[in-house]
């Protein structure tokens, strides 16, 4: 990819050239998940030709089971990371976060574009699901109306913010330039949208009053929801990122290499922050909701497992870890708080739903089987982008020339600031 | 200020976007009638013959029941995509009483107001009804229906929403709903919900030994266009007493209503904390500019 004009013809066969496999073919991870792969995409042209019963054991009384409780909802609420470092970074000014802000823009998206997109697997009438979107029936009263229209939008705010190495790969210096003056509005609406769709899922479940144990269902579900996708997101970072440090080894500079112990320590700090919050607020609902005759039946003990096992005792791993500086200790507990997260969605939207019910909803294997070929699909297009656009590595020296030149057109402008510098 | 206090405070200060006693406020309460069409089901004069059940079916193209089936008596059925109203047949402190299931046709809907693309719809005669041309299938309805109405076609590709949506044709037509026309017993009434509410009270009035004094539906909810007389009370006939009178689409309006609020907020109040540690930056006057984070921002190291 040498010089910047390059004619439409080239750009072709550089796409093809891009599209082809890098690296070795026979990883374990290939070997893995291409059958995974492979057989839900079989389950779906079943599911799609004989409909949901056909693989699911969705049925009259869980309409929702474990591909929109995991997929979507918890899937989400591990997506929060992108909202939260880009607001640290492009809102507060942290820049130590910024080498890690790429990654996990793209995780971010490509979460919303596969697990959010797996509520399309789930729509018996998928085929209608421009219908509020293209405006001839806005069910304006609806959260899920608001949820899906915010999921779209978030969409679109993500990648504008990660459309510059999408620019960078393509070596478009003018585009570039444009979409990354894009990126602090993308960032905004990001964050306000997240705010308000990580407590929307919460919202959905606020009309099945009744539906869902007491020691669950809050009027508060929204906000708990939302201050709980901040420490998942975060969680999620945490985890993706020491995967991503040996995978992508080679792609990462040293500078950056070292930084991201001090990354992760920082990470975890705000993690066990937040989970205060959330533990707080969790026992003003509990406490306001009058619940400890709830306590002591199985349903308790198992409340008291998702907040003491994976939402306490993680949070003081974390606190423990930024005081030590111990990485270990920090994985360990962003893993137990995922696991927790996983916990705490799947009790709202399966768990703990209609747990009065004598025959309860047990996911099929068909539906874990879908669940983890997305999950699969979703880490085959992090891995293919992050092999060909400036992720990990660092960017092509024309954006940094670019940077420079526009810097001195700056202190023209200012030529005060110019002299101080 | 108590905690119920405190975490509105909290919700207010815009923490999540979530204002609940604001919205709660002034929602209409659901009562005040726009003459609503409904029903009323007079348990006391309910015989059990499934006569309804029969003409549900063949008003709605369903499988007809086989009425002759005792062993339906033996427990408590719900409606499926497939059967839009059961009789049900339950042991109370006065014998057997049987008791017609279906929609409930309630003032503001659950099920309505939870459709994203206004499939489920409260029309302004009363019905609720589906509408095949906008529903997705999200079955948000389904969650959101305290009364777990509709039903949804698991095994076919072109799946269905279904449940009773009192004979909307027939009523265009001018006509009472199916089950209303041939119940022999002269168990189910046909009417606006306020004549109904009327006639039940009389009822009560005429025959205080005869029912419990009060009437299913005429508070649940917000209030329902399917109304209910009893000679028991209503626990005991499988009815869901729990429920509340708040109408469920309050439920969510108090977060629906914090919506504008945070897109309006939140904007303003990020763009504002940005240029402040954006200016912050170039005070601390660090010339090194970012390769990453690009024109505007400069790394620290
Ligand atoms: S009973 Fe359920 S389905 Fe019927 S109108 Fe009420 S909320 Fe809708
Ligand atoms: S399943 Fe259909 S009718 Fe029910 S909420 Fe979804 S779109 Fe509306």
């Amino acid at each position: 990819m040498s010089s910047a004009t390059r004619e439409t013809k080239s750009l072709w066969r550089f796409l093809l050239q891009e599209l082809k496999p890098k690296g070795k073919l026979l990883t374990p991870f290939n070997v893995i998940s291409v059958p995974i792969m492979a057989v839900a995409a079989w389950l779906l042209v079943i599911r799609f030709t004989y409909g949901l019963g056909a693989i699911t054991n969705l049925n009259q009384e869980y309409p929702w089971g474990l591909w929109i409780g995991f997929d979507v909802i918890t899937g989400v609420a591990f997506a929060g990371g992108a909202y939260v470092l880009t607001f640290m970074v492009y809102v507060l000014g942290q820049h130590k976060y910024e080498p890690i802000v790429r990654a996990t823009v793209l995780n971010g998206l490509l979460a919303y574009v596969f697990y959010a997109g797996a509520l399309l697997l789930d729509l018996g009438r998928p085929w209608n699901v421009i219908n509020p979107v293209i405006g001839n029936s806005f069910g304006v009263s609806s959260v899920l109306f608001l949820v899906a229209w915010h999921f779209l939008l978030y969409m679109i705010a993500e990648f504008i913010e990660f459309s510059p190495a999408v620019a960078e790969w393509l070596v478009w210096k003018r585009a570039r330039r444009v979409l990354h003056s894009l990126t602090l509005g993308a960032v905004i609406i990001g964050i306000s949208l997240s705010t308000l769709h990580q407590s929307g899922l919460g919202a959905l479940y606020l009309m099945a009053k009744g539906k869902i144990h007491p020691l669950w269902y809050s009027e508060f579900i929204p906000i708990l929801f939302f201050v709980s996708s901040i420490f998942a997101g975060l969680s999620m970072v945490i985890f993706e990122g020491t995967i991503s440090q040996r995978v992508f080894r080679h792609q990462i500079s040293e500078e950056h290499h070292a930084s991201h112990d001090e990354i992760v320590l920082s990470l975890a700090k705000i993690c066990s922050g937040t989970m205060f919050v959330y533990l707080f607020l969790k026992m003003l609902v509990f406490l306001h909701g009058q619940q400890w005759t709830h306590l002591s039946d199985p349903m308790g003990y198992w409340y008291l497992v998702e907040i003491l096992g994976f939402v306490l005792i993680p949070c003081l791993l974390f606190l423990q870890a930024t005081r030590s500086g111990s990485l270990t200790l920090t994985r360990t507990a962003a893993a137990l708080t995922l696991v927790g997260i996983i916990l705490n969605r799947l009790n709202i939207s399966v768990i703990a739903f209609k747990w009065y019910e004598p025959v309860r909803y047990v996911p099929s294997w068909m539906e874990v089987e879908v669940t983890l070929g997305v999950i699969c699909a979703e880490i085959w297009a992090f891995r293919w982008i992050v092999n060909r656009m400036p992720v990990f590595t660092e960017s092509p020296r024309w954006v940094h020339e670019s940077v420079e030149e526009e810097a001195k057109a700056r202190s023209a402008d200012y030529p005060e600031l110019a002299q101080e510098a | 200020m108590n905690r119920r206090g405190f975490l509105k405070t909290l919700s207010a200060a815009g923490m999540c976007a979530l204002a609940p006693a604001a919205a709660g406020a002034g929602e209409p309460s659901g009562e005040a009638e726009k003459e609503f069409h409904g029903v009323l089901i007079d348990t006391t004069r309910c015989i059990g013959c499934r006569t309804c059940e029969v003409a549900c079916a063949e008003a709605n193209d369903l499988p007809v029941p086989d009425v002759s089936d005792e062993s339906v008596r033996d427990y408590e059925r719900k409606t499926s995509d497939t059967q839009f109203a059961v009789v049900n047949f339950y042991d109370t402190e006065k014998g057997e009483i049987s008791v017609k299931k279906q929609c409930m046709h309630c003032n503001q809907p659950a099920c309505a107001s939870a459709c994203l693309t206004k499939a489920m719809l409260k029309t302004p005669e009363g019905p609720v009804i589906w509408r095949e041309d906008k529903c997705m299938g999200c079955r948000f309805c389904m969650i959101s229906c305290p009364f777990d109405v509709p039903k949804f076609e698991y095994n076919s590709a072109i799946p269905r929403i279904r449940k009773c949506n009192m004979c909307w044709a027939r009523l265009q037509e001018g006509e009472k709903p199916a089950c209303v026309e041939q119940c022999p017993g002269d168990a189910l009434m046909f009417g606006t919900r306020s004549e109904l509410l009327e006639e039940a009270r009389s009822r009560i009035y005429a025959a205080p030994d005869e029912y419990v004094h009060e009437i299913y539906g005429e508070h649940e909810v917000g209030g329902t266009g399917v109304l209910y007389l009893a000679a028991v009370p209503f626990s005991q006939l499988g009815f869901k007493t729990q429920l509340g009178t708040e109408a469920y689409p309050a439920l969510t309006t108090g977060f629906l209503y914090s919506v504008p609020i945070v897109l309006t907020l939140w904007p303003a109040l990020l763009l504002g904390l940005s240029n402040a540690s954006k200016s912050r930056d170039e005070e601390e006057h660090e010339a090194k500019k970012s390769d990453r984070g690009g024109t505007s921002y400069v790394i620290r190291d």
